[in-house]
């Protein structure tokens, strides 16, 4: 299949493989951020072709994972009002809140559907008047426009009944919050390709310059991730720290100016707290003034109580590259997808999930094992 | 970074999930936990597609299914011609050629007589290609909102033809893994047209009677240690439970697997996995290494299988884990799908 095939060329692959190798003299770690990056990683285990030295770190960006718990019980509550219609991206009807998922809200008779577009959402909303449509809007940069597309487009439709619960994402602060711990690990960033397709990523050069880490856009293809990392690994080895762009085929310098147009009229800055991570300044998105008769959480005014989250999952370090899912000592036991303790064994981007069903245990070569279908 | 740690363990699902019906982990629980341990007996046990019944010294072959598809009506296909083929199916994979069949109709309260009609001659039809009459039926109507249109059971019985026992059981360590044409054509025609997920594609179900190249398979022959149709949950699904009550490693290979570009084209937009997706007329043969070319050619002459390939191969290797060597050359396991196969975010 066109521009899709060639990326996962195998001769191109290993030619690729075989160039880091040369490169690489000393042991190095880079962070991929999206999880989307991580979910090609662990699914066609690049690993296995990285040399030993080469560790992968997987990042916070897989915007299931990072929602925060009273975020997950406010959509519930508010999904369980009889004249709510919530509307959600699949992935994150699984998420467990303090109680319950989205999808057990379901089966207790919320009405709770899965769409592809918050456009789609909004079209659910014309055609139920009666009812009262709400989005549930998470997610990083990527999906920023198309939610911020909606709520302008309601607002010029003057559509009564259709609102938004938003629990938008940014990916520099987090990126910058993990180089200012003091026990971070990450010596170079792959940067997720398609924020940086709508973002740019001129706002990455301080950051590189600040902490001295080269930060590489990167695609999402096994050969876009192998060529970012020599990418990074060649700037390590050469003692550079830069912000270079692997993903020129879908990014430029300066991103998509009429989709960044359109999140800054509808969206502001606003701290924001990460599941696992904590509150991070100026790191999420919400609705402004002149926009804020769209935002669920006032119009449906609810008290959530805050939660106490247990101290067995180690998602937060998993999301911030300090540990690796199998490090965790719930993994694969008290810990499944169909039992998830913390987000990321959720979603298909969530760096536990990937290493549960794609069975990766062990960081060595061949790491294919039977532990993790074992019990079940 | 205040808070390091994530949720509370939540309770054992307490009621029934969509996921119970998705053909995955759930599914099997429900299976073990509720129906087995209720209705325990050795044919149900085998956990086959269908019983295998002795009577009167004949082999009989005997299976059920319910079919809940919404829309009713879909490119390539309705629930009728699906409610026959997949009965057809389930017995083929037994190793049985179909005898008969029963249909049980609960239809909803204000379903249009058209539909009802498009969805029986569809039956009909599909009857009269795999060669299989209709023989008893039943008919209940519920309230509006009770039901979804249609709501279709049928059961079908069959007379075994194998010579030998043809099922996980019998799968050997060696042996060649058939898959009889590209995956995922039902699956993702139906999200295509299902409501909130609508997309244009030139694809339809492949709902179609495997009757057909079974029998082929029998009379060339063949030996054939186990055949399992494809639907929910598709490939992954199969492969892990021949894989689990076989006790062997069965490992596949990425790029042998012939998925079309429409389906993967949709799979890699909705973030979906073929190997997860549903088949309606699609099916996978274990045969020993030795009658793989020969099953391949009489696969490939028939019009349903006429896309079949290699996939794979079964080793000794007592975990019953499936493995995949994917396109570039590194290795995973494809595990069975853990609830729904649910779209990603972004």
């Amino acid at each position: 299949m066109k521009f899709l095939d060639e990326y996962r060329n195998y001769s191109a692959v290993r030619q690729m493989a075989q160039a880091i190798q040369r490169v690489a003299k000393r042991p190095w770690t880079l962070m991929e951020v999206c999880g989307g990056q991580t979910y090609t990683i662990v699914k066609t285990g690049l690993q296995d072709l990285l040399p030993r030295g080469i560790t992968l770190v997987h990042g916070p960006g897989c915007p299931v994972c990072v929602t925060p718990l009273e975020m997950i019980d406010r959509a519930i509550a508010t999904a369980l009002r009889p004249e709510v219609i919530l509307c959600s991206f699949g992935d994150m009807l699984r998420v467990p809140g303090s109680t319950q998922s989205l999808l057990d809200a379901k089966a207790s008779g919320a009405d709770v559907r899965i769409v592809y577009s918050p456009l789609d959402a909004l079209q659910l909303a014309r055609a139920n008047p009666n009812r009262e449509v709400v989005f549930f809007a998470v997610g990083f940069e990527t999906t920023a426009p198309a939610n911020a597309m909606a709520v302008w487009q309601a607002e010029r439709e003057k559509i009564p009944n259709f609102s938004m619960l938003v629990s938008h994402v940014l990916v520099p602060p987090a990126m910058e919050a993990i180089l200012g711990s003091l026990d971070c690990r990450v010596q170079a960033f792959l940067a997720a390709g398609h924020v940086c397709m709508v973002m740019g990523y001129e706002e990455y050069v301080p950051i590189s310059r600040k902490y001295r880490v080269p930060i590489v856009v990167t695609g999402f293809e096994p050969l876009d991730l192998l060529e970012g990392v020599l990418m990074a690994v060649e700037q390590l080895e050469d003692g550079r720290a830069e912000v270079a762009n692997q993903y020129a085929r879908a990014v430029r310098r300066s991103g998509n100016l009429p989709a960044q147009e359109r999140i800054a009229e509808v969206f502001e800055v606003t701290p924001r707290a990460w599941r696992g991570i904590g509150e991070i300044p100026s790191s999420g998105l919400r609705l402004r003034e002149a926009y804020r008769r769209f935002d669920a959480e006032t119009r449906f005014a609810m008290d959530i109580d805050r939660v106490e989250e247990s101290r067995e999952c180690i998602a937060g370090l998993v999301l911030r590259g300090l540990r690796k899912p199998f490090e965790c000592p719930a993994f694969g036991t008290r810990c499944t997808p169909d039992t998830p303790l913390g987000a990321p064994m959720v979603s298909s981007e969530g760096a536990c999930a990937a290493y549960f069903h794609f069975g990766r245990r062990k960081e060595d070569g061949h790491s294919i094992v039977s532990t993790a279908t074992a019990g079940h | 970074m205040a808070i390091l740690s994530c949720p509370l363990p939540r309770p054992a699902t307490d009621r029934i999930l969509l996921a119970h019906g998705g053909g995955g982990r759930l599914t099997n629980q429900l299976i073990e936990s509720v129906f087995l341990s209720a209705f325990s007996n050795s044919a149900l046990e085998s956990r086959h597609d269908g019983a295998v019944l002795s009577a009167s010294g004949t082999r009989l072959a005997m299976t059920t299914d319910t079919y809940v598809v919404q829309p009713l009506i879909f490119p390539g296909g309705t629930i009728g011609d699906l409610a026959v083929n997949g009965t057809v199916n389930d017995l083929a994979m037994c190793g049985a050629r179909p005898l008969a069949l029963s249909a049980g109709f609960v239809l909803e309260e204000g379903l249009a007589m058209e539909i009802l009609h498009t969805v029986v001659a569809a039956m009909r039809e599909a009857a009269r290609v795999a060669n299989v009459p209709i023989v008893t039926g039943d008919t209940k109507v519920v309230d509006k909102g009770k039901g979804d249109g249609i709501f279709l059971n049928t059961t079908g019985i069959g007379v075994v033809v194998a010579p030998k026992p043809v099922g996980p059981e019998s799968v050997r360590p060696g042996d060649a893994v058939l898959v009889s044409g590209d995956l995922g054509a039902h699956g993702i025609t139906i999200l295509s047209v299902r409501d909130g997920l609508e997309f244009e594609g030139p694809v339809s179900s492949d709902t179609a009677p495997l009757w057909a190249p079974v029998q082929a398979l029998f009379e060339a022959g063949i030996e054939v240690h186990c055949l399992r149709d494809l639907t929910r949950g598709g490939l992954s699904s199969a492969l892990n439970e021949i894989a689990s009550v076989a006790r062997v490693r069965i490992t596949v290979e990425e790029t042998l697997i012939p998925v079309s570009d429409v389906v993967r084209g949709a799979c890699e937009l909705l973030g979906l996995d073929p190997f997860y997706v549903a088949n309606e007329g699609r099916f996978v043969i274990f045969v020993p290494e030795s009658d793989a070319g020969h099953a391949l050619e009489i696969l490939r002459s028939q019009s349903v299988s006429a896309g079949a390939a290699q996939a794979g191969t079964v080793h000794e290797d007592r975990s019953g884990i499936v493995t995949v060597r994917s396109r570039i050359g590194g290795h995973r396991v494809l595990d069975m799908l853990s609830g729904e196969q649910l779209p990603r975010i972004c």
